[in-house]
């Protein structure tokens, strides 16, 4: 039977290496697949995060052969097999154990940013096509994969001032929810730093479900935010009326 | 109480993260109580998020003839009348309510013509009845309870596995659990405690189920004295994906057949034709995943074992606007473009109907301060769950659960937690680790889920299951001489071990549960029973722990009122 070898990171904080696993493939196999076969056989301990083995809970993240990728869609015949397949994990964030992250701080971030809600005495009726516009941002899984290649959060450790394009594609979902009431464009600016992202677009690259996150969700954000805060004619009206921005 | 465990105080626990768990947390939440949610895997992956098809609500927005009677006489014929009427009548008369709260707080449904939210046709609804979002209303739903309730207050301890109910004389006292990160131990005192687990179906081996759905919240409430109801009743959802073999019994949703999909065998016959020539392939899911399993029994089926299910004769743009994961999905994983040809698909084990016994009402189980909603809890769905009807349900009875969970907890006095049940419940868990030899937990589950998948399966008889309860005892007996490889620090190996226990647990209900109903009904089919029997329609079978048995006993289901007994006589 037809086998590949895979290099999986193990480790935890206190260090690691990769190590290799002959993995006998099966049509049609993806790497989670083989991951789980080498828990059943060879290291019961490996540790790996995942739920639906299906593309829609966004668990299974890792960096397959360098390239962050959802693990249950990633598969095995897709890959060159002549050479070792490495799986490492997420490296934009803390790691736990192997292939599981510390992801705890996009829930964090995720808290700053308030929810829905409706304009006073709004009617609940909505135009498909107004709906259409705002679905994309909201097929997010939160695989956290365009978190892990963004070089703010993955090279320059901004996870403080930053919030990442996952979440810029959170509040695009929300601005831009039909009947929402609430401005979340001085949270963009101030807390979520959305001025940090200078648009290399490699969140959208990696993204499973297709989202475009840097035409569709951060630069209209990046433009509300420029209009409301940066508009020369209303920087000068306020100032003649002694106003201060909101 | 022993102060080496980091505990937390809530006035309401709740087990699990789902649609259920998270309705409850909100509910008990605006009742003034102080809420806590346990879930073994992070916060929005639990099973809800792979919801595809919708949410069954008779909203009356594309038919304007249905009402909630017609929903609760579809739900009732659907569960061959073996449901709690009174469960069955709340979830039809509040399941609009819930639709429409979920959208005041965010959640975005596709549209009619006129902006309402637009409704589909399912599998034994009468009417087009499924709110929905594409093929992703389970994440729709998921994102927008859960940004509603971390934004309310609720706490969220994120994979963290409760395996001990504690107790306080014969009430609810908290839970015992272990972080699966580090795997250190943590006790919850509460006075009210909800289970929201979901499922069993990780104990098949051909399954729509993750890592997480091992009866956890089934076997804890059994374990803590509470009645099980039901427990021969496991869907299997006629369309998982049969090839390649690495995605198996990944879940197709109904919503293709909701959407005009047909289904054909090899012979290119529409074969539901002979199943039921009405409703052809929106019967029931009882009746497809039967007819699907006998195509291919006969030798009608495809290369693979399934059946054709082909949606290709819409137009493309309809289907993958429709339908898009379910394109993508094929596309990805099978090479196959779901616009242009037919998908391979046969049954994958999906949903247990049964699950613990709760009053209808309040959602509470046998034991004070012990709640139970969703896929956990028994007795909305019957012998057979239609589709959609999930979903409404993880809404409805999650906030009744909470409501009432609130209210017991403000009445009960705070209980005290027994040392000694937390010590016991801590030398289990950390037994594995002590055996110098012993057998994988994988090897374990494997054996199990072949045993379940082959005599416990969709088509049952008398002596199959009596191997299979004489293969779970052994497998039991193994499972006590179980080893676990490596640290606590995050180990699946060593979850599993603790999750193998509950599974053998759930299964045993099951096969005793099934062996014992002599009929067909439903899910339940059995070959050597294939008929109905109308004695066997009259009564529950509950089962419970005494000593170190199981015992099984029958309940007579409850008695109708007259005016619902009218609805049920109304045809349409």
């Amino acid at each position: 039977m037809a086998e590949a070898i895979l290099r999986v990171f193990r480790g935890s904080r206190e260090g690691g290496q990769p190590a290799d696993y002959r993995v006998p493939l099966v049509p049609g196999m993806v790497v989670l697949d083989a991951l789980h076969s080498i828990q059943a056989h060879q290291a019961p301990d490996l540790a790996v995060r995942w739920n639906c083995k299906a593309g829609k809970c966004g668990s299974c993240s890792a960096e397959v052969n360098g390239r962050p990728r959802l693990t249950c869609k990633t598969r095995m015949d897709s890959l060159p097999l002549d050479q070792p397949v490495t799986i490492f994990p997420m490296k934009a964030f803390p790691l736990i154990k192997d292939l599981v992250t510390d992801v705890s701080w996009n829930y964090k971030v995720n808290r700053k940013i308030p929810p829905f809600q409706p304009r006073p005495g709004v009617e609940w009726n909505m135009d498909q096509r107004d709906v259409d516009r705002v679905q994309e941002f909201r097929k997010c899984i939160e695989c956290f994969l365009c978190q892990n290649v963004c070089h703010v959060l993955r090279d320059h450790a901004k996870q403080e001032q930053f919030g990442g394009p996952r979440f810029f594609v959170r509040v695009a979902g929300l601005e831009m929810h039909p009947l929402d009431g609430v401005s979340r464009t001085r949270l963009l600016k101030d807390e979520l730093g959305i001025g940090l992202c200078n648009i290399t677009k490699c969140c959208t690259e990696v993204c499973p479900e297709d989202i475009h996150i840097t035409d569709n969700a951060i630069i209209p954000l990046k433009e509300r935010v420029v209009d409301e805060f940066y508009d020369p004619l209303l920087m000068l009206v306020r100032k003649i009326r002694g106003a201060t921005t909101p | 109480m022993n102060a080496k465990y980091e505990t937390h105080e809530h006035d309401v626990l709740i087990i699990g993260a789902g649609g259920a768990g998270l309705r409850a947390a909100i509910e008990a939440l605006a009742q003034g109580a102080r809420v806590g949610v346990v879930c073994k895997s992070l916060l929005g992956k639990a099973h809800t998020v792979m919801a595809e098809g919708g949410i069954a609500a008779a909203m009356c927005n594309v038919d304007e003839a249905d009402d909630w009677r017609t929903h609760f006489r579809d739900t009732m014929r659907g569960g061959k009348f073996l449901n709690n009427w009174r469960m069955a009548q709340l979830h039809a008369q509040e399941a609009p309510d819930r639709v429409r709260e979920l959208e005041q707080w965010g959640a975005l449904f596709d549209r009619t013509e006129s902006g309402d939210i637009l409704q589909r046709a399912f599998g034994g609804h009468t009417f087009k009845r499924l709110c929905h979002v594409g093929d992703r209303t389970g994440l729709e739903m998921i994102r927008t309870l859960q940004d509603r309730g971390v934004h309310q207050g609720i706490d969220v301890y994120m994979e963290c596995t409760v395996t001990r109910l504690l107790k306080d004389g014969d009430r609810i006292a908290g839970a015992f659990a272990y972080w699966r990160e580090q795997g250190r131990f943590v006790v919850f005192k509460a006075n009210s405690i909800i289970i929201a687990t979901g499922g069993i179906g990780k104990a098949w081996k051909i399954t729509s189920n993750s890592w997480e759905y091992t009866g956890d919240g089934m076997a804890l409430a059994y374990d803590a004295g509470a009645e099980l109801m039901d427990m021969e009743f496991v869907q299997f959802h006629p369309t998982g994906m049969v090839w390649p073999p690495g995605v198996q019994g990944i879940l197709v949703t109904e919503a293709v057949r909701g959407e005009g999909g047909t289904l054909k065998n090899k012979n290119g016959e529409r074969f539901m034709e002979r199943y039921d020539p009405k409703k052809m392939e929106l019967s029931t899911r009882d009746v497809v995943a039967r007819a699907i399993y006998t195509e291919v029994r006969e030798g009608r089926g495809t290369e693979h074992g399934g059946a054709f299910l082909d949606i290709s004769h819409k137009p493309a743009e309809y289907v993958k606007r429709k339908l898009p994961s379910m394109y993508h999905q094929f596309l990805e994983l099978a090479d196959v473009d779901i616009t242009k040809g037919p998908m391979e698909v046969g049954p994958t084990c999906h949903y247990v109907m049964g699950g613990i016994r709760v009053e209808a009402e309040t959602a509470q189980a046998s034991i004070p301060g012990l709640f139970a909603a969703g896929e956990a809890a028994a007795g909305l769905h019957g012998a057979n769950r239609l589709g959609g009807n999930s979903l409404s349900d993880l809404l409805v009875f999650g906030r009744r659960a909470g409501l009432a969970a609130a209210l017991h907890a403000k009445k009960a006095g705070t209980p005290a937690i027994d040392g000694a049940q937390i010590e016991q419940a801590e030398r289990e868990l950390l037994a594995p680790f002590d055996r110098a030899e012993g057998e994988s937990p994988y090897q374990i589950h494997h054996d199990l889920q072949n045993i379940m998948q082959n005599l416990v399966g969709i088509f049952r008889t008398e002596q199959d299951l009596r191997s299979a309860l004489t293969e779970i005892e052994k497998l039991k007996a193994r499972s006590a001489r179980m080893r676990v490889e490596g640290s606590r620090l995050f180990n699946p190996g060593w979850h599993l071990s603790r999750d193998i226990q509950c599974m053998l647990a759930v299964s045993e209900a099951c096969t005793h549960a099934a062996l014992a109903r002599r009929e067909s009904r439903g899910a339940h089919s059995r070959l050597d029973y294939p008929k109905l029997d109308d004695a066997w329609g009259r009564k529950n079978n509950v089962i419970r722990k005494k000593g170190d048995t199981m015992e099984l006993f029958e309940k007579p289901v409850p008695e109708m009122p007259d005016d619902l007994k009218q609805i049920l006589a109304e045809d349409k």
